[in-house]
C-alpha cells in the first residue's frame, strides 16, 4: 500500500483543551503508519464565531489555511470537527461561488498567496475508517475492546452540512470501526444532535439541558463511556457533567474519551501518551473494567 | 397613504437584498413555510420566533422585530434544519448573516450577549492568529456577567489541573500576513 501522508491541521483546541485528543491522534496515526506533517504556521479557522460577526473576513482567514496547504499538495486533515467543517465549507463555497472566489484571490493576493482550489479537505474519522479502512485499524490492534459497552457520540459538525463521508442524522462509521474492534457499540439515537456547542458560554441553561439529555440517553444503554470525534462535544460532556447532573439532579459519571483515545487503547498506546489522565470525569473505572475484562480472557 | 407603501416596499427589498447577497441567499424565496427547519431546531423550545416564523417575518420585511429576537444567538450552528430544508435553503448560513445584521446595527435581543462572546473570538483571533480560550473567556464574562466568572472558577480550576487551559497564547509566526489579508478583506466590505 502506497504511504499515506497528509498535511495536518490540529485547529486552537489542540494546543489547549483538547491537548489528548492531538496526543492521542499523533499516537495512533503513527501506529497505523499514516504521516501527519503538521501544516506550517497555519491560522485558526475562524469557527462558529468569526462567520457571525464578518463574513468576508471568515471565508478569507479560513482561506489562507487552504493556500499554504495547496503548497504542499497533500489533503489537509483535522481532528477537529468544527475545523472540518469551516475549511470544507470555504473550499465548497469557493469552488460553488465565482464571485466569491474572486474577493477571496484578490484578499490572498495582498498576503502573497494564490489558492487554485486542488486540496482537498478532510475529517480524521473520515481518513481512518475511508483511507485505512477499519479491518487494517483492526489488524493492527493489540487487543480487542470485547466486553466494553460504547456510545459513538458524533454530534453536528463532522457530518453537517457537507454529508460527504457519512450520513447526517445516523451516522454509523465510528460505530463499525468500534465494533470491528471488539466492542459493543450500543444504540444511540442521540448520536448526532446538538451539545448546544458555544451557547455552554452565552446561554449556559439551554446548552445544559441538550447535554443531559445526550448523557441521559447514553446511560439508558448502559454506555461504559462516550467515544466523540469533536473537541467541543467533549468538553461540554466532559467539563459540564457534574453540572448537569446537580442541575437536574442526577446521578451518573460517564467517561467523555476522544475517539483517538479508545483505539489507542486497543492498540496498547500508554495511557501517558493518551492524555487519559487530562479527562475531567475520570477514566478509571473504565479502565479498570477493561484491565478486568482482560485477565478473564 | 401612498408614500407608506412605498416606504414599506423599500424597507422589504434592503433587507432582502442584504440576505440575496450572500452565498446561495436568494433561495430564501422558494422557502414554503413547511415548518421542517422549526421541527429540527434542538433550541427552538425557547425561541421569541421559530426559524418559519423567521423567514416568513424576513420576506414581511419586518427588520427590526427579526434583528431583535432571541432566535439568531440561540442557533448553535448544528445544521439540522440546512440538511432537511426540502428548498436547498442554507438556512444556518441566514442565521449567520443576521447575527451580522444584527451586530452592524446594534440591534439585540434584551439581555443578549452571545455576540459579545463572538465579537470577542474575532479580536482574539485577529490578535494572535490563533484563539487562546482562557483569554477568551475571561474578557467575556468579565464583560457581560462578572457572577457567572465567579461561578465557573470551579470548572476552569478543573481545566487548569488537568493541562486543559494553558496560560499564554500561540501567535503564528507570519500573523503580518495573516493582518494583510484581513485589512483587505474588511476594505472590500460586505458584512
Amino acid at each position: 500500500m502506497e504511504e499515506l501522508v497528509y498535511s495536518y491541521y490540529p485547529g486552537c483546541s489542540l494546543e489547549a483543551t483538547s491537548k489528548a485528543y492531538d496526543r492521542s491522534t499523533r499516537a495512533v496515526a503513527e501506529r497505523l503508519g499514516i504521516r501527519l506533517i503538521e501544516l506550517e504556521d497555519w491560522n485558526c479557522c475562524g469557527a462558529t464565531a468569526y462567520m457571525s460577526v464578518q463574513e468576508l473576513l471568515s471565508f478569507a482567514i479560513s482561506a489562507r489555511n487552504l493556500a499554504l496547504a495547496e503548497q504542499y499538495g497533500r489533503p489537509l486533515v483535522t481532528p477537529c470537527a468544527a475545523c472540518f467543517t469551516t475549511l470544507n465549507k470555504t473550499n465548497t463555497y469557493l469552488a460553488e461561488f465565482p464571485k466569491l472566489k474572486e474577493q477571496i484571490d484578490e484578499i490572498l493576493d495582498e498576503g502573497g498567496l494564490t489558492y487554485n482550489g486542488t486540496i482537498q479537505v478532510r475529517h480524521l474519522l473520515s481518513v481512518f475508517t475511508q483511507d485505512v479502512g477499519t479491518e487494517a485499524i483492526q489488524a493492527k490492534a493489540k487487543r480487542d475492546l470485547r466486553g466494553l459497552k460504547v456510545a459513538c457520540y458524533y454530534g453536528c459538525q463532522i457530518v453537517r452540512p457537507l454529508h460527504e463521508f457519512d450520513d447526517p442524522e445516523m451516522p454509523t462509521t465510528m460505530d463499525t470501526l468500534f465494533e470491528q474492534l471488539g466492542a459493543e457499540a450500543v444504540y444511540f439515537p442521540m448520536k448526532a444532535k446538538c451539545c448546544g456547542g458555544s451557547l455552554i458560554g452565552s446561554t449556559e441553561d439551554v446548552a445544559l439541558r441538550l447535554i443531559k439529555n445526550i448523557l441521559l440517553c447514553a446511560d439508558q444503554y448502559e454506555a461504559d463511556c462516550i467515544v466523540t470525534a469533536c473537541p467541543l462535544c467533549q468538553i461540554n460532556l466532559d467539563a459540564y457533567q457534574e453540572r448537569v447532573c446537580r442541575q437536574y439532579n442526577l446521578n451518573f459519571q460517564i467517561p467523555i474519551l476522544f475517539f483517538t483515545q479508545l483505539i489507542g487503547l486497543a492498540f496498547g498506546v500508554p495511557n501517558e501518551d493518551l492524555g487519559l489522565r487530562t479527562n475531567i470525569v475520570p477514566a478509571k473505572p473504565l479502565l479498570e473494567k477493561y484491565q478486568a475484562l482482560l485477565e478473564r480472557k | 397613504m401612498k408614500s407608506d407603501v412605498v416606504l414599506e416596499e423599500s424597507m422589504h427589498l434592503d433587507f432582502l437584498e442584504e440576505i440575496y447577497s450572500i452565498p446561495g441567499g436568494e433561495k430564501i424565496k422558494d422557502c414554503i413555510q413547511c415548518g421542517t427547519c422549526s421541527g429540527s431546531c434542538p433550541t427552538s423550545y425557547v425561541m421569541d420566533y421559530t426559524p418559519r416564523k423567521v423567514f416568513a417575518m424576513i420576506r414581511a420585511g419586518m427588520r427590526d422585530e427579526v434583528l431583535s429576537c432571541n432566535t439568531l444567538w440561540l442557533c448553535t450552528s448544528c445544521y439540522s434544519c440546512y440538511v432537511r430544508c426540502p428548498q436547498d435553503i442554507k438556512i444556518t448560513d441566514i442565521m449567520y448573516a443576521l447575527k451580522r445584521i444584527s451586530i452592524k446595527d446594534g440591534k439585540y435581543p434584551k439581555g443578549s450577549d452571545a455576540q459579545e462572546l463572538s465579537k470577542m473570538f474575532t479580536h482574539i483571533v485577529n490578535k494572535y492568529g490563533r484563539n487562546h480560550e482562557l483569554e477568551l473567556i475571561q474578557r467575556y464574562f468579565l464583560k457581560t456577567k462578572p457572577l457567572k466568572l465567579l461561578q465557573n472558577i470551579p470548572i476552569g480550576l478543573k481545566l487548569l489541573t488537568h493541562g486543559r487551559l494553558p496560560l499564554l497564547p500561540t501567535k503564528i509566526r507570519n500573523i503580518s500576513q495573516l493582518q494583510k489579508i484581513i485589512r483587505k478583506a474588511k476594505s472590500l466590505g460586505g458584512f
